[in-house]
């Protein structure tokens, strides 16, 4: 058996394993970081519900690397996001605006859109459907996921928005 | 599916790399962003006995302006183009399909390299490098070599890197103010592999003729394909609306499409001749000529 020593931070902590090199970095996110935030959809690397951020903000299909291939690097699952029991932005975004139905694509979904943001804080709807196309959800429609996305960039821009929110 | 097993081994340099490769032989395989060759692992298709990671290689990431020449290294990004400023304002061809292959998020650990060097059937790259007249650079037991992109593309999933070697970059002519390019690509959603598709590239004579033309075809055969017969109609010629016509229709005559789910041979075969027409009316109006 080709076993590999991996070792990744997962959400800031430490998520070590020996696993065979095969393993999937979406597979060693449920299973040895103990994370099923990070759904898989598909057989094909064409659905995208198993994205996760690497080293920062870049969007990676989990599918479609291997485990070892992260090893030393910082992954960002979707458990990460609500800090203290309190939604980020963008979970409260699609809590909003119902961006969300069985919840399947929810989390590739959000990561996506949180890249997108970082790399474009002001998308045109135009930009977020393209920026999101990589991302499929059978359920919404996508039409209250933009909308989301664009509650959560305003919200993001201007974080008083967000506070006010909560008086 | 899980993939079969394989040994893995992380390359942090280039001699490094050179070195697994050069030990493994026919056993190993570059990895690179892995976008179709996990896939293809997946599937079981390929079950490489050792993967060479070249990932960590620092020295491998760039996008640069050398020599008169774009240079791409072998682990830099699709992404990476699609958001250098630099390249929106002066590669026509290369914004637009940096920003039509694959989906977004493949987009973030594809890399044109490896994109090249996986030589599919319908890759867009290829097609685009064809059009570019791009150089491959390649690393074997001889040292470096360079090789011309037509020289380069073999066969389907087969190119002119041989056991145990690896490319290193990419070459691609830097455009001067009177080139343009288009891609044309259909596709049945995002994230598919091209129904077909055309890259066309033309550089303009300050008389009004065309200097040069890139014409390439892809998903139209069992590689990406030089128009070259659409290409030398138009070299020396003052575009009009009958040679556009005329050399899009040398398209179809070199194009041998597989009928799949995405359309007949028939009408892949017709859509050569019309992507290849609207490649090179968009790429003129680029160029602020009217044919
Ligand atoms: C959902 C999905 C949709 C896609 N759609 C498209 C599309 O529309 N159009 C398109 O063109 N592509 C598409 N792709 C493929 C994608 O663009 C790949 O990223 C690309 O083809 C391969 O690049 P890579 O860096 O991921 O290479 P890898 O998958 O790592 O490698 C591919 C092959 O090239 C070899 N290789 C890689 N680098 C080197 C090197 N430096 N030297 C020698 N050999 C090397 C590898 O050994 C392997 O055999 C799609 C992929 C996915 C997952
Ligand atoms: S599980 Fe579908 S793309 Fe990863
Ligand atoms: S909410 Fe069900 S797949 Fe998107």
């Amino acid at each position: 058996m080709n076993e590999v020593n991996v070792s990744m931070k997962i959400n800031g902590k430490t998520v070590t394993g020996s696993v065979e090199s095969r393993v999937l970095l979406a597979h060693f996110i449920r299973e040895q970081g103990g994370l099923t935030g990070t759904h898989v959809g598909c057989d094909s690397s064409s659905c995208g519900v198993c994205t996760v951020l690497l080293d920062g903000y870049t969007p990676v299909k989990s599918c479609t690397m291997y485990a070892v291939m992260a090893d030393g690097h910082e992954i960002t699952t979707v458990e990460s996001l609500a800090v203290g029991g309190k939604l980020h932005p963008m979970q409260q975004a699609f809590w909003d605006q119902h961006g969300l139905q069985c919840g399947y694509c929810t989390p590739g979904m959000m990561l996506s859109s949180i890249a997108l943001l970082k790399q474009n804080p002001n998308p045109t709807e135009h930009e977020i459907r393209e920026g999101l196309s990589g991302n499929l959800c059978r359920c919404t429609g996508y039409n209250n996921i933009v909308k989301a996305v664009q509650q959560a960039a305003q919200v993001m821009n201007q974080p008083e928005l967000a506070a006010a929110a909560d008086d | 599916m899980f993939p079969a097993s394989f040994e893995y081994v992380r390359a942090h340099s280039s001699d490094e790399a050179f070195a697994h490769l050069q030990q493994h032989g026919s056993d190993a395989r570059v990895l690179a962003g892995g976008q179709s060759l996990i896939p293809a692992m997946r599937y079981r298709l390929a079950r490489p006995a050792v993967l060479v990671d070249i990932n960590p290689i620092k020295e491998f990431s760039y996008l640069r302006e050398e020599n008169g020449f774009l240079v791409i290294g072998a682990t830099t990004r699709d992404a990476q183009l699609e958001f250098a400023p630099f390249i929106k304002d002066r590669y026509s061809l290369i914004t637009a399909v940096s920003a039509v292959v694959a989906d977004p998020i493949v987009r973030h650990m594809g890399t044109v390299v490896g994109s090249i060097c996986h030589n599919d059937p319908a890759g867009d790259w290829t097609a685009t490098a064809l059009a570019m007249r791009a150089v491959m650079v390649v690393r074997g037991p001889n040292g470096t070599r360079q090789v011309p992109i037509d020289q380069f593309l073999v066969d389907s999933y087969t190119t002119a890197v041989n056991e145990g070697e690896m490319a290193l970059e990419v070459r691609i002519p830097i455009p001067d103010a009177h080139t343009q390019g288009s891609y044309q690509k259909i596709e049945r959603k995002v994230g598919d592999y091209a129904t077909c598709a055309a890259a066309v590239q033309l550089a303009m004579n300050a008389d009004g003729t065309i200097r040069q033309a890139g014409i390439a075809i892809t998903a139209s055969g069992p590689i990406a394909m030089r128009v070259a017969a659409a290409e030398s109609m138009l070299v020396g010629q003052r575009p009009t609306l009958e040679l556009l016509k005329a050399a899009a229709a040398e398209a179809p005559k070199i194009a041998s499409p597989n009928a799949d789910q995405r359309g007949s041979s028939e009408y892949k075969k017709d859509m050569t001749r019309v992507l290849v027409g609207r490649g090179l009316k968009q790429a003129l109006e680029r160029l602020g000529v009217t044919a």
